[in-house]
């Protein structure tokens, strides 16, 4: 008996030393993980300032549209606010593995940089929540605070611009936070149409060895590892915006 | 000074101010008492068209402000406006929640703002807090703050919207006593207010307001001796 658990041992460690050096090891696949997980951060990065850029846009059109006088309704920014109701609807309406199917094998079907087409895929996406973050932030802003503004002659504009930006700053600091690292994750899904993030070479890997646990579970620890990095400093931030409050 | 015709808001089915006609004249100090939801609130921002009216006109010096081709900002800017609750910006000093306004709508420099702030600090006893944060003064200062904030713009009328009903008692008394000083100056003043010795001691016309109507209007000393309507009287019973 003793002798089957030992020779049990021995069997399942050879197997585990084979497929994990054939994962990682064998060819320097290492490499591969690595460089795919900084093409996973560049791509988050790149995709949430495209988001942040449509989401300020859609969220300053969408709340100086509510804030018009009644007689005095801009038709251009009617315009816009209706482009940007459309575009929030169809973004958080439809999948994002859909979206992004449509991006790289409808829209740009013929292009060749698919970190390029993943990109834009997941930083339109973004905008569309980042744009209801900084609205619901907007409007998390005590009224008075704006009537107080406006109440001493200043523009539309300065009031936002002094006022209320810097104070929704601070409510909308965590919950992009949170977008960051929920995008993060999502980036995950550009494999699917060919950009060469860490997810695509754990499948390019495995579909070469025949062997897909190592590679997934490899990817999923460097995902675990980076979220808990990622929690971390935003928790730091938070607690350092918390204090700011208190001076 | 401000002529208002046949002015009503409504917000929805319900009509908050219907049908009030009056007149404020230069270097009154107007005082409009009423019960809770009578609408002198929505009267006094109405006046700076915090509140846009469903119905009527408001002229402030000759022009008609609620014609919506009246730039609103530059008409805000002769009025000065103080909260019940201060609405100081959190996010700056108290010199420049001061400045702010004035120099972002071009009226001074920065360091004729800042020369001004100093001089209004100094006026209301305050100057030691100029790089104070909102959050570190008492309601009393800040509703202090609030009211030489809305001098800073120089204003022609201020309007205040029930400026000590959100402090503590003790710092009612502070607050007033800048009103006090403000209104011998000569500044014109519409005042909602709970405060009947301050109507009494301050106003030169008292309205009472009830329903969205304004039922009686008087010389304090009228007013509070001989109130006309039954409504007043069962009001003044209550609240003297």
């Amino acid at each position: 008996m003793e002798q089957f658990w030992a020779d049990f041992v021995k069997k399942f460690w050879a197997d585990f030393v084979k497929k994990f050096t054939m994962a990682f090891i064998t060819g320097d696949r290492w490499k591969l993980y690595l460089k795919g997980m900084g093409t996973t951060l560049e791509l988050t990065a790149c995709a949430l300032i495209i988001g942040v850029v449509l989401g300020v846009l859609v969220a300053v059109i969408r709340s100086a549209h509510d804030q018009q006088r009644p007689g005095q309704r801009n038709f251009l920014l009617g315009v816009l606010n209706a482009v940007g109701k459309v575009y929030t609807t169809v973004i958080r309406g439809t999948p994002m593995l859909v979206q992004l199917l449509i991006w790289g094998f409808v829209i740009f079907k013929t292009s060749r940089n698919r970190f390029l087409v993943g990109m834009l895929g997941l930083g339109i996406n973004s905008g569309a929540y980042v744009a209801e973050i900084i609205r619901g932030g907007l409007m998390g802003v005590d009224i008075g605070q704006s009537e107080a503004g406006r109440s001493l002659g200043m523009n539309y504009i300065d009031t936002m611009r002094f006022i209320i930006i810097p104070q929704a700053f601070k409510n909308i600091l965590p919950a992009l936070g949170n977008e960051f690292i929920v995008l993060f994750k999502d980036t995950s899904l550009v494999s699917a149409i060919g950009a060469a993030e860490v997810l695509y070479y754990a499948e390019a890997v495995g579909s070469k060895t025949y062997e897909y646990m190592f590679p997934y579970i490899g990817v999923a620890i460097m995902y675990l590892v980076v979220c808990i990095i990622l929690t971390a400093l935003q928790g730091k931030l938070e607690r350092r915006l918390r204090q700011s409050d208190r001076r | 000074m401000i002529d208002v015709k046949n002015l009503s808001k409504a917000f929805g089915d319900h009509l908050v101010l219907d049908n009030i006609s009056e007149h404020i004249h230069s270097g009154e100090k107007v005082v409009v008492i009423g019960p809770s939801g009578s609408g002198k609130s929505t009267f006094l921002r109405c006046l700076n068209l915090l509140e846009i009216p469903t119905g009527g006109s408001i002229a402030f010096d000759g022009t008609v402000i609620t014609d919506p081709k009246v730039n609103i900002d530059e008409v805000r800017r002769k009025m000065g406006m103080v909260f019940q609750h201060f609405n100081l910006f959190p996010n700056m000093t108290i010199r420049k929640n001061i400045t702010l306004a004035p120099v972002r709508t071009k009226l001074m420099s920065q360091a004729e703002a800042d020369e001004e702030a100093t001089r209004l600090l100094q006026r209301v006893g305050l100057q030691d807090k100029a790089d104070a944060y909102p959050a570190q003064l008492s309601g009393g200062q800040k509703q202090r703050i609030a009211i030489v904030r809305a001098l800073a713009m120089k204003p022609k009328v201020m309007l205040f919207d029930e400026p000590t009903s959100a402090l503590d008692p003790e710092m009612v008394g502070e607050v007033l006593e800048v009103m006090k000083e403000l209104a011998h100056e000569g500044m014109t003043m519409v005042v909602v207010t709970h405060e009947m010795g301050f109507a009494r001691e301050v106003g030169t016309r008292v309205l009472f307001m009830d329903g969205g109507h304004i039922l009686e209007e008087n010389t304090p000393a009228e007013f509070f001796a001989n109130p006309r309507e039954e409504r007043t009287k069962e009001f003044l019973s209550k609240v003297l």
